[in-house]
């Protein structure tokens, strides 16, 4: 029987009159071996100069020479300036202030080089607007460094010198005049006042060119709206601060919603202070929002209703009933008709200080939402200034692609937009392109557009350019040079110049535009230094009357059919400008906390319906299947996350993946979700059906709810807050000693003996999780500051990512954090609780959310420090908990020990290493490396230093100066703190008594993080109140 | 009085007797570096012409003057003064009334003074040396020989004792057959004596190892050659040019600071000669000097010609010596501008030094022993007031140390 088995190694052996098989199978070498030439001639053999024993000689003197070259120390050069610049003093920084303006991230913000090298940004405070930095522009640093980026002009792919260029696009121009055909230029919202002059200019020579403006995400529906109950368009300013009442109908305000940057003047109303003179009662403002995605303003609202787009729209035109007193038509679910009166009451009580805004992509949503907040009379919104930092016109876009094709536009001229990768109709602009006659491609990158284009111009990062902009009306911002360009570019407005004969740089007409039009008192060098310049000028807004009963007839009208896609962007990688940068793809969504992806969210009701799948595999790490999604006969394949929160009835896709020019290979990651993005409605129909293919995801937390664990977070009501004792929602944590309760900070529990800290600085950290509202900026500064390394995708997966400032993320698995706790006292025995604890791993369906920013907690009776065999890890009399990394063994000891997970381990040598194919391994993003901080290396632990590098600086800085250090000198002092625009993060010396940390450090919402371990962190949060008062 | 009146009378007469005076080439160098080596040089143009040689391209009278007034001549359109106006730059040279021509013929006599050939070294020196050099070997020999005669004597003593032996024959050859077993073998049967030695070796080589590997990567007396020889030794030391001159981010920033060589044009774009003491042996000649300031001169694109920048840069790659590891945070601000350390300390005598050199071990050690044992500077400085009264007070001591302050705290140092 045995011998009918047949071993075979392919199935081609089975076949027994293969011939290659039967050959192989007799002749190991098919082909003859050359033996008789290598060994044949005796002679030759005999006469060879080398000789075995020669052979052997040079192998052994080859080996005792290589080892004695690698005995020799390196030797280092140093190459000083030949003429040094008088501002630069090595190993001291210098800082710009400055301003970005890419078409979607605008912001004021200062730059701090190093040796002539930009390596941080950093908020421009004095900025009287958009001075917070979000973690994109945080993270815009590193794009300058980008290896991929075009390193001078091509013409059809070949270099080419910006000379020739401009000669040939200026003859060529010169021609289509001639001609009269018509060429446009297609660029991004500058807002610059300077270059919307020069574009006049441009036109008045050539008369043939149509200057449109084209934001890739855009806001165009928003702009329409408010031109007409405006008459301008642009965009409105709100402060949140003074709204007591703040409705969201599907508007991510805290996320990029018109541009972002609304999350500082919303906090301020979010903080709850007693006075403890009146005693008067706290107060903070209430916050309704109605979404489908579950986005950061949604985490942080006090109360979330999940609809769907079409139910936001009939709700937003019943608030608008209920308000003008209107009787509107249209169904919703009873409880949400009762809760949007709710809501309708709440908003007429406040009153002027009730607030409602919108992000659905519809006209008559914004138009109702101005007119609700007109009859509210509404103080949160500006009277006199507005926003202009998006201009983009959906309809003239739509325009311009059939004009091309059409051939009666002849040449484009692109600035700062990827239409090839951000048009949904991306295969008609191409044909488009491919048809006229002239196609210049202004980008930073060969992207997809570049590299189509006939001359791809290679373009300056903004720190290597200049430029000037007015956000909103009034406030003008300067954008200056911070380094001299690294490469063979040209700004797109010196390069107007070039083609209108004009010897001015772009800076002379800056210099020119400002002295003459913009800055009334102050001298330009002023202006240039504080990077900000506000004028007096006050543009009232007009009223202007419009049929708004109408409008809130077709929202109400709204009908659905099957599944809404809302397409957003997401906080790391916004429009996908950015995304061949490391830092960002790796940053985890606050939301998800998934990094290197996107994916459609889908509510757990959906997902069972169409067979979509989230698993844990072995390991821990995050899997799913497959979603096919078609908008109007597009078809894309994109992998799926369960949302708690996601409306039923509704999925969400962000922009900005899938690129797949310019970008390196570890970066092109995702699906390009602009192809769904139909005539730029955010709000598209959708078809959903499962496909049975894995995909992997690179998910930083795998555990999402707090299952009741009170010492992480702690949460209460501002009505408790105001009417009970501390004692009732901040107590003092008990531990069993001898059998007896004890309070954790009395003596007697305490391992430890207690280190008198009364002298010299001590430093703390304060977080209040009030005021954190989940943007992540911090994290990706703390990145930059710290040399923090990229680990890539599979890496993350491993549960090994670098992060030493973290952003966790709870979703409670009751309705509220509140039930969560009463359902876990309420556990009775031990199989009550395995059942009970197994659903509670769940969320649940609208969860309440709260975001906890966790790094190392600098324990005064630190777990790890006693566990390190080596003494690499100790504390320090100023409350730091040092690493010294060249003494570290890597036992990881520490990590097992530390309680909060903090601590990191490099498993590789992330420099200088092609497996890590990220800024640390090429010469060119080794230049955004902080040079006070070391690069780790492998083997060694890391952790948060409480950013020791910039206290001792400080320190440094006043002894030098031979004074104490100044007053809340150190709240900028973190790279977190300096980052967080709300505040919510403050550190600082709490032996300062003077100090603001000092008194944050004796409010009673002060807690610690696990508390009960005993180890005194100087990290402290603040209980996390929700407002859920009746208005 | 009469003395005085004397004097006077022959310095007129000296005076009257122009023409037939002997010019004062002393007095003409005198007058040369106060009244013209601000501008000109003997061999080199400055700001103005070299003046070696000036008498025989110009008259006599014409130089008269056009150094009392050249302005004046210029105006006047004189050709030749016209033409020196134009090719330096239109300025015109500074007006010396005070000058007389006795003067004139001094300082012209300096100009045209060629010193006679250095004469050869004289040939009682020649041999003088080589005497030297010959008693050294004679020594030599001498010692050579006397070593040799102690050697054969040792091996006659030897010989006479070994044959004194052999009459004894007998005797000592009964003893050492009896006893039989060789040292070695009975080294190996003491197990304990065997025990003892291992472990004193392995001890001894261990400490010996331990010492060799703690020496590596310690680069003291790291003295590598530069790309321009600069000797502190001529600028710290002869010049006594102050370390902070050249290395000015010391006191104000972490690093000390390579000057830029613009720093070093601030002088040397009048030094371009070196003039000062030579060191034949290792042939530092004032020709090798004066050779690395023209290498200066290339780096920093400066023409000696037109006395001007050409633009033309090659920044010098020098070659570092202080070398602390990258996981080291050292700033010299904290050490020169708050502590006060002098230089010297670490860096060891720079000013002596012809080729520089690391003088300190730079190990951790190192570090703290010094933080151990300095004391804080704690005088006019705000900062320390409150801190250094509360800390000293908590250790009982009068003056706190710089560990005493939190110096030796890991994350001081390393992050």
């Amino acid at each position: 029987m045995g011998n009918h088995k047949k071993y075979w190694k392919s199935e081609v052996e089975l076949s027994s009159d293969n011939k290659m098989i039967s050959d192989l199978r007799n002749n190991e070498f098919v082909d003859e071996l050359p033996v008789n030439t290598l060994l044949g001639n005796k002679n030759n053999l005999e006469n060879s100069s080398t000789n075995r024993r020669d052979f052997l000689k040079y192998l052994g003197f080859s080996t005792a020479a290589a080892t004695l070259a690698s005995c020799e120390g390196p030797v280092n050069r140093s190459i000083p300036y030949v003429v040094q610049p008088e501002r630069i003093i090595p190993g001291i920084s210098n800082y710009y202030a400055t301003s970005i303006a890419d078409g979607y991230d605008f912001a004021n913000v200062l730059i701090k080089t190093r040796e002539g090298r930009p390596i941080k940004i950093l908020n421009n405070s004095k900025a009287k607007v958009k001075s917070s930095a979000n973690a994109r522009v945080q993270a815009s640093v590193l794009s300058m460094y980008d290896s991929m980026r075009l390193k001078g002009p091509t013409v059809n792919g070949e270099a080419t010198s910006w000379d020739k260029l401009n000669k040939d696009v200026k003859s060529e121009l010169d021609l289509m005049l001639a001609s009269n055909s018509q060429v446009v230029l297609l660029t991004q919202t500058f807002a610059s006042p300077t270059t919307s002059k020069l574009i006049k200019d441009f036109q008045d020579k050539y008369p043939n060119i149509r200057h449109v403006v084209y934001d890739a995400i855009s806001d165009s529906k928003a702009l329409d709206a408010f031109e007409i109950a405006h008459g301008k368009r642009a965009l409105p300013i709100y402060d949140f601060s003074k709204a007591d009442v703040i409705v969201s109908v599907g508007a991510d305000f805290l996320g990029d919603w018109q541009g972002g940057g609304h999350d500082t003047s919303y906090v301020k109303g979010r903080v709850p202070l007693k006075n403890k003179i009146t005693n008067e009662k706290a107060k903070m403002s209430k916050h309704f929002q109605l979404e489908s995605n579950m986005t950061i303003s949604g985490a942080n609202a006090d109360n979330r209703i999940s609809l769907t787009p079409t139910q936001q729209k009939i709700a937003l035109a019943k608030i608008y009933g209920h308000i003008s007193g209107n009787v509107v038509s249209g169904n919703l679910p009873e409880n949400i008709e009762i809760q949007i009166k709710n809501i309708s009451n709440s908003l007429i009580k406040s009153g002027s200080k009730g607030l409602i805004i919108t992000g659905l992509d519809d006209v008559d949503a914004h138009l109702l939402t101005h007119k609700i907040n007109d009859l509210l009379k509404s103080i949160s919104i500006n009277a006199n200034e507005v926003s202009l930092i998006k201009e983009g016109n959906d309809s003239e876009v739509i325009e311009l692609v059939s004009d091309l094709n059409s051939g009666k536009v002849k040449g484009i001229i692109m600035c700062g937009v990827n239409p090839v990768y951000t048009m949904p109709n991306s295969d008609e602009f191409i044909s488009g392109i491919n048809k006229s006659q002239l196609s210049v491609c202004f980008s930073m990158k060969n992207d997809e557009t570049a590299s189509i284009s006939k001359w791809a111009a290679a373009c300056p990062h903004y720190f290597e350019s200049w430029g000037d902009n007015e956000m909103v009306s009034g406030n003008f911002s300067l954008t200056q040079p911070t380094i001299r360009p690294l490469f063979d570019t040209m700004q797109f407005q010196d390069c107007l110049l070039r083609w209108m004969n004009s010897e001015n740089s772009f800076y002379d007409l800056i210099k020119e535009n400002w002295n003459e039009n913009i800055l009334e008192k102050k001298s330009w060098n002023e202006a240039l230094h504080d990077g900000f310049y506000k004028s007096n000028l006050n543009l009232p807004l007009k009223k202007i009357n419009y049929d708004f009963l109408n409008a809130a007839k077709n929202l109400s009208s709204a009908k659905s059919n099957g599944l809404e896609l809302v397409l957003y962007s997401k906080t790391g990688m916004g429009d996908g400008q950015q995304s061949n940068n490391p830092w960002l793809q790796e940053f985890p969504d606050p939301i998800t906390r998934v990094s290197w992806d996107n994916y459609l969210t889908v509510s757990k009701f959906d997902a069972q319906k169409i067979g979509l799948k989230n698993q844990n595999v072995a390991n821990g790490a995050l899997d799913s299947n497959y979603a096919n999604i078609s908008v109007s006969g597009v078809n894309i394949k994109v992998p799926v996350i369960i949302q708690p929160g996601q409306a039923r009835g509704s999925v969400g896709l962000a922009f900005g993946y899938g690129k797949t020019n310019g970008i390196k290979k570890e970066m092109q990651v995702g699906v390009n979700a602009y192809r769904l993005y139909h005539n730029f409605n955010a709000l598209q129909n959708v078809e959903i059906t499962a496909i049975d293919e894995n995909h992997e995801f690179a998910c930083v937390q795998l555990h999402n709810t707090l299952m009741g664990r009170g010492d992480i977070i702690r949460e209460t009501t501002l009505e408790v807050f105001n009417t009970k004792k501390v004692s009732d929602w901040n107590p003092i944590t008990k531990v069993s000693l001898n059998h007896i309760e004890t309070p954790v900070n009395s003596p007697e529990v305490d391992l430890w003996d207690e280190f008198d800290r009364s002298i010299g600085h001590h430093f703390n950290l304060s977080i209040d999780l009030n005021s954190c509202t989940g943007c992540g900026a911090c994290v990706i500064a703390c990145h930059a500051e710290n040399n923090v390394p990229v680990v890539g995708k599979s890496e993350v997966r491993r549960s090994r990512d670098m992060h030493w400032l973290r952003i966790d993320r709870y979703y409670s698995s009751d309705e509220s954090f509140d039930g969560d706790n009463k359902t876990k006292d309420g556990i009775n025995g031990l199989s009550d609780s395995l059942s009970v604890f197994g659903e509670m791993e769940n969320p649940s369906e609208n969860p309440q959310v709260v975001f906890q920013p966790v790094m190392c907690q600098h324990c005064n009776h630190a777990p790890c420090e006693t566990v390190c065999p080596v003494a690499a890890t100790s504390h320090g009399r100023q409350g730091q908990n040092h690493m010294a990394y060249n003494r570290c063994i890597g036992t990881r000891y520490c990590a097992n020990n530390c309680p909060y997970k903090v601590r990191r381990f490099n498993w590789f040598l992330y420099n200088n290493n092609d497996e890590f194919d990220f800024n640390m391994n090429d010469d060119l993003g080794k230049m955004v490396l902080n040079p006070d901080v070391v690069v780790r290396s492998r083997g060694v632990m890391e952790k948060c230093s409480f950013c020791i590098q910039s206290t001792q600086a400080i320190i440094l800085n006043a002894k030098k100066e031979g004074r104490l250090v100044e007053k809340d000198e150190f709240n900028d002092a973190c790279a977190c703190s300096a980052a967080c625009s709300t505040g919510a993060m403050r550190f600082g010396d709490i032996n300062e008594k003077e100090s603001k940390v000092s008194e944050l450090k004796e409010s009673e919402r002060v807690y610690h993080l696990l508390d009960t371990v005993g180890t005194k962190p100087n990290v402290f949060y603040h209980v996390k109140i929700r407002n859920t008062d009746e208005v | 009085m009469s003395l005085f009146a004397l004097n006077f009378l022959l310095s007129l007469s000296f005076s009257i007797n122009v023409s037939a005076q002997e010019p004062d080439i002393a007095k003409g160098k005198s007058l040369f570096n106060s009244q013209c080596a601000s501008c000109h040089k003997l061999n080199r143009k400055l700001v103005g012409p070299a003046l070696k040689g000036v008498s025989a391209k110009y008259e006599k009278e014409w130089l008269y003057s056009w150094i009392k007034n050249s302005a004046a001549m210029i105006k006047s359109g004189d050709e030749r003064a016209v033409a020196i106006y134009e090719e330096y730059n239109k300025v015109a040279m500074n007006a010396f009334p005070n000058l007389s021509n006795n003067d004139i013929d001094n300082i012209l006599a300096y100009t045209d003074y060629v010193p006679p050939k250095p004469t050869p070294p004289p040939g009682a020196a020649v041999v003088q040396t080589s005497a030297s050099d010959s008693t050294s070997d004679i020594i030599l020999i001498l010692l050579s020989f006397v070593l040799l005669v102690l050697v054969i004597l040792l091996y006659l003593i030897n010989k006479t004792l070994k044959s004194l032996v052999a009459q004894n024959t007998v005797f000592a050859d009964s003893k050492s057959n009896k006893k039989g077993i060789p040292i070695w073998k009975a080294f190996v049967k003491n197990q304990f004596l065997v025990l003892v030695s291992v472990v004193s070796l392995l001890l001894s080589s261990a400490y010996f190892a331990y010492d060799y590997m703690m020496q590596i990567g310690v680069d003291q007396g790291y003295m590598p050659i530069q790309p321009i020889h600069y000797s502190h030794k001529i600028h710290a030391g002869a010049n006594q040019i102050e370390c902070q001159y050249c290395h000015s981010s010391a006191k104000k920033s972490k690093h000390s600071g390579i000057p830029s060589l613009n720093v070093c044009m601030n002088c040397h774009e009048n030094i371009a000669d070196y003039n000062g003491e030579e060191d034949l042996e290792k042939g530092y000649t004032k020709d090798f000097y004066t050779n690395e300031i023209k290498k200066l001169y290339k780096a920093v694109g400066w023409d000696e010609n037109t006395q001007s920048y050409t633009g033309d840069t090659e920044p010098v790659k020098w070659v570092r010596i202080h070398n602390l590891p990258d996981f080291v945070y050292f700033n010299h601000a904290q050490h020169v501008t708050v502590a006060g350390v002098d230089c010297q300390k670490c860096h060891g005598p720079v000013e002596e030094m012809e080729i520089l050199y690391q003088h300190s071990p730079l190990t951790m050690g190192w570090c703290i022993n010094c933080h151990r044992e300095s004391n804080i500077k704690v005088k006019d400085n705000e900062y320390y007031t409150k801190i250094h009264k509360e800390l000293s007070k908590k250790y009982g001591v009068k003056e706190l140390t710089a560990a005493q302050m939190g110096g030796l705290e890991c994350g001081k140092c390393h992050y």
